[in-house]
């Protein structure tokens, strides 16, 4: 019989076990009355020779190697007894340890959810993304997307199944209401390569995916709803993209992503895109799944043979250009260190409830002294003791862990949708098994934690000494780990302030920082051109003015600009300079943001002139380039000479150098937080009238249009909407924002970052407290006695209240003084982690100190009052 | 009267499993014959008896089932397994290199002593 069915049965057994010594004792009294013997004397001496029958029962039990659940079982009874007589007590453990373990697990369950989760496809471990890689560097590094030629030449590795894709957003105008979606240009073979599913119809085929192909689309489960109300017909209907009818030929499955969510879906290879037939054009995502039993080194091997031909073979595009292999990871951004900034500061809080509820153990512990000495007098072994005692705590960490994770239930939603923006993969965020497994394993850690100390305690020896002088004395190293806790706590409530103190300062002071622009009442959003309107660079051009002029004729605009990139929005085009006609070669050329505008940007963004004139309606094509800068170019490129009737080379906006007409004042573009510590700040300006027309088609993919309304900016979206879609049904507005509204969404994370770690600090600061005053409390109630015998001798209630606030004093500063020196680490991490946020001053250290001082004061001042009005007679004699 | 021996640590298993291994018995059976065979060197508390009895049972070594004896009474029937049979095959075996070994040094240390 194996143990768990020993275990289940045991009932059985002992029953058994009482037949079989029954059975013992009647046999051997029966010969021993055969013997001679009386029966009462023979029963008698039976009895005698096995043993006392509790103790043969019991060691016969204990062979059945059951006993310790048994004793688990009797230790939790008695820990709940033990909890329902101090209901008080047992509600602030649980409610600190609920709240530490719920915050924890939320964070834990985002962390998951974002950064450890796997790709949402079949097999992830075996998903690789390729790049080109060159052996000479440009500012963004030596790594390149792919071109489609060098895509296709790649496909023959054996190791590989390569697939590829591209983003390719357009307006999707038939049927229903023309709207803006997000799309993909994906080969033919990537969703079987992904593993992806389809819920509808079928992939796309090789023929589809070659020039030439018919056009045919695969639409998102979201699109299928809104446009044709999950009507199965949909298969073999027409949509309208970029002008273009399409028939659907299949549905993805709710939820499928491919880099973030895409609504419609284009076969790549029948693009007739000239870019896709050119070598030296990137901006092709190449992924790839390893075939069965192929190593990633192989199919690197192999890529370095595919890349040493082809770079033989066109020398133009491809010399000094290879190809590199690397496992396929989620691309989270910039989020990953703010998570684990996050998740390092719950954890501090999980650390203080553990703190505290381990000082409230402890106290009591000792107020149990004479109790765990009575069971160890009675023969409770210092194992079975201590497993008391650890039963105990890990049963209010379980019970805690519980509440927590039903906190964490309820917290979780409202959480992520605070996340300031959208936080990546956030559909990959729940309550999963490995986020229970993970608060599971925080309670019980945290219960041994916490419990540790009393446990440790629990089975200190010397018996005699306990059991005469009970729980009124209490020694220097029982006071000196009480201390430790409260040390521990305020340390980590500093680092805690501090954090938020410094957060605090930061937006303080990005609230009175100058954008350089008057964001009120502007609105920006992007057009999107009729596909009508996108043959020539006239007709473009035209069909720009024509959206500038039904702008203007929106009630309440005041001024209305097409721009290309908006400031605080993301998206800019950085171009190199020259101020002379030796142009040095492009990666020795000092770089500016430029933005093409019409006009009208001056007076809609509030810009400030400082020399000479803006960009104007003379500024035409065919008369004379000009750009206007602003005052960091102007600064950066001429110094302290005058900027305007300068010339300036720009190579890769048109051969023919500009002359500076205008220096404006700086614009931070790059938000309040990070536009001081830009690589790139300087700007300028030039008109859109006289772009290329070789750039027309391009820019008119990403035109913007500002405007600057006399009333509040928001209210004017549906007239201009409705204004701009009377030139073309299909010519949409799409990402609608506010410039206030962009510039405060540039330290969003700052904010965001401020609230959680204010309540968190404030969690700090009361667990701190809490712990504070019961610690000090129960330290004063143990030297009642002590105190009573100092007042006989004459002390005053004036020194009894010195002698316990130079305690708290002590716990104060040496937490602060430990906390200071942590906190200046957690500064510098949170510097260089969060943008804008400047070395920690002394003021908010002083701050923060001050905060806690009084906070640990007011936390004393109940004990000492109780100190001081100590009547000595009573304490004396109880003693 | 002869002298009683208190039985060496770890030899009472090896007792229990030799007289098991002659036939299904019952513990009471066990202590007696314990008793006869020793010729009453050998004291064995039946206190531990019993605890000794479930402990090789829950290790395999011994395998017990509920019997009527001679006299119609149910009781608990000790046998040996094949594992136990192995068990206390190299128990003995090593139990005599030992006591055979500690006879050589006892003698050693009687007679040839210089």
């Amino acid at each position: 019989m194996n143990w768990w069915r020993r275990l289940i049965h045991r009932r059985r057994l002992d029953h058994e076990l009482e037949k079989e010594l029954r059975f013992h004792l009647d046999q051997h009294s029966s010969d021993l009355i055969t013997r001679g013997h009386a029966p009462g004397e023979a029963r008698r001496l039976a009895a005698l020779a096995l043993g006392g029958p509790a103790q043969v029962d019991e060691s016969c039990r204990d062979a059945r190697g059951t006993r310790w659940l048994d004793d688990f079982a009797v230790d939790l009874r008695h820990a709940l007894r033990t909890f329902r007589r101090h209901p008080g007590f047992s509600a602030v453990v649980l409610a600190t340890l609920a709240l530490g373990i719920g915050a924890t697990t939320v964070m834990f369950a985002v962390v998951n959810g974002v950064l450890l989760s796997p790709l949402p496809y079949p097999d992830p471990g075996r998903l690789v993304t390729l790049s080109e890689q060159t052996d000479w560097s440009t500012q963004y590094g030596n790594r390149w997307s792919f071109s489609y030629p060098n895509y296709l030449d790649n496909r023959g590795n054996s190791a590989l199944t390569l697939a590829a894709w591209r983003t390719a957003s357009g307006t999707l105008s038939e049927p229903g209401d023309a709207e803006y979606v997000d799309g993909r240009e994906v080969s033919a073979n990537l969703m079987p390569a992904l593993g992806a599913q389809l819920r509808l119809g079928r992939i796309f085929s090789d023929a589809e995916d070659a020039p030439g192909g018919a056009p045919v689309a695969i639409i998102s489960d979201e699109l299928w709803q809104r446009h044709f109300g999950r009507d199965p017909a949909a298969l073999g209907q027409r949509v309208v993209f970029d002008g273009r009818p399409r028939t659907v030929v299949g549905i993805v499955t709710p939820g499928f992503l491919l880099a973030g969510r895409a609504d419609i879906f284009l076969p790549l290879g029948q693009n007739p895109d000239p870019r896709l037939r050119n070598r030296g054009a990137h901006g092709l995502q190449v992924w790839a799944r390893l075939r069965p039993g192929v190593t990633l080194a192989a199919a690197q091997s192999e890529l370095t043979v595919i890349g040493s031909r082809l770079a033989a073979q066109y020398p133009d595009s491809n010399r000094g250009r290879t190809f590199v292999v690397e496992p396929l990871r989620p691309n989270v951004g910039g989020v990953r260190s703010t998570l684990w900034l996050l998740f390092g500061a719950v954890n501090l809080v999980l650390l203080i409830a553990c703190a505290n509820v381990a000082s409230l153990l402890l106290a009591r512990a000792i107020s149990r002294d004479r109790e765990l000495a009575m069971r160890a007098a009675l023969g409770a072994g210092r194992g079975r003791l201590m497993r008391q005692c650890l039963t105990e705590s890990a049963m209010l960490g379980v019970a805690g862990g519980t509440l927590g994770v039903v906190l964490a239930a309820v917290g979780l939603r409202p959480f992520v949708a605070f996340w300031p923006g959208v936080l990546p993969r956030v559909n990959q965020v729940q309550l999963d098994p490995q986020v229970l497994v993970f608060a599971l394993a925080a309670s019980l850690v945290s219960g041994t934690l916490f419990g540790l100390a009393p446990a440790l305690r629990s089975s200190t020896r010397n018996l005699e000494a306990r059991l005469r002088l009970g729980p009124r004395t209490l020694g220097g190293s029982a006071r000196r780990l009480h201390g430790g806790f409260v040390v521990a706590e305020i340390a980590l409530a500093v680092v805690l302030l501090v954090a938020a103190g410094m957060l605090g300062r930061t937006l303080m002071r990005l609230a009175t920082v100058d954008t350089g622009v008057d964001t009120s009442s502007v609105l920006a959003a992007r057009v999107a051109l009729s596909p009508a309107a996108m043959t020539t660079p006239d007709r473009m051009r035209a069909a720009w003015r024509d959206v500038l002029a039904r702008a203007g004729q929106v009630p309440g605009v005041q001024a209305a600009a097409v721009v290309d990139t908006v400031p605080m929005r993301s998206g800019n085009n950085q171009l190199g300079y020259a101020t002379g006609a030796a142009i040095p070669p492009p990666d020795r050329q000092p770089l500016a943001l430029a933005t093409t505008v019409t006009p009208g940007y001056f007076t809609v963004m509030g810009l400030h002139l400082r020399e000479g004139r803006f960009i104007t309606d003379e500024d035409r094509a065919g008369s004379r380039p000009v750009v206007v800068i602003d005052e960091v170019f102007a600064r950066q490129a001429f110094g302290e000479s005058r900027a305007v009737g300068k010339q300036l080379w720009i190579p890769q906006a048109q051969r023919e150098p500009f002359e500076v007409v205008g220096v404006v004042n700086h614009v931070r573009h790059w938000g309040l937080a990070s536009d001081d510590q830009a690589r790139v700040r300087a700007q300028f300006y030039y008109s859109f009238d006289q772009l290329p027309d070789m750039l027309v088609r391009r820019w008119s993919q990403l035109m913007s249009i500002v405007v600057r309304t006399a009333v509040p900016p928001l209210s004017i979206v549906e007239p201009l909407r409705h204004e701009l879609r009377k030139a073309a049904t299909d010519q949409v507005l799409y990402e609608v924002r506010t410039l206030e509204g962009l510039a405060s969404g540039t330290v969003a994370d700052q904010r965001f970052l401020l609230v959680v770690f204010g309540v968190f600090s404030a969690l700090a600061l009361v667990l701190a407290s809490i712990g504070m005053y019961g610690v000090l409390a129960y330290l004063t109630n143990q030297r009642l006695p002590e105190f009573g015998v100092r007042m006989a001798l004459g002390a005053t209630g004036f020194d009894v209240v010195g002698l316990v606030l130079r305690q708290s004093v002590g716990m104060l500063v040496l937490g602060t003084a430990l906390g200071t020196a942590a906190a200046f680490g957690a500064a510098r991490l949170l510097q260089r982690l969060v943008e804008g946020v400047q070395a920690m001053e002394p003021s908010t250290l002083a701050a923060v100190t001050g905060v806690l001082m009084a906070a640990g004061l007011l936390a004393t001042v109940v004990p000492a009052l109780r100190a001081a009005r100590v009547d000595a007679i009573n304490t004396l004699r109880d003693g | 009267m002869l002298e009683k021996s208190e039985l060496p640590q770890g030899t009472l298993d090896l007792l229990i499993l030799t007289i098991a291994a002659l036939g299904p018995v019952h513990g009471y059976a066990i202590a007696t014959r314990l008793q006869q065979v020793s010729r009453d060197v050998v004291q064995v508390a039946q206190g531990s008896l019993y605890p000794a009895l479930h402990r090789l049972e829950n290790r395999g070594l011994l395998t017990a089932e509920w019997d009527r004896t001679d006299t119609g009474r149910e009781a608990k029937f000790y046998s040996l397994t094949r594992k136990g049979r192995s068990v206390l095959e190299s128990e003995t075996a090593s139990w005599q290199r030992l006591t055979r070994a500690i006879g050589l040094i006892l003698k050693l240390s009687e007679g040839d002593a210089i």
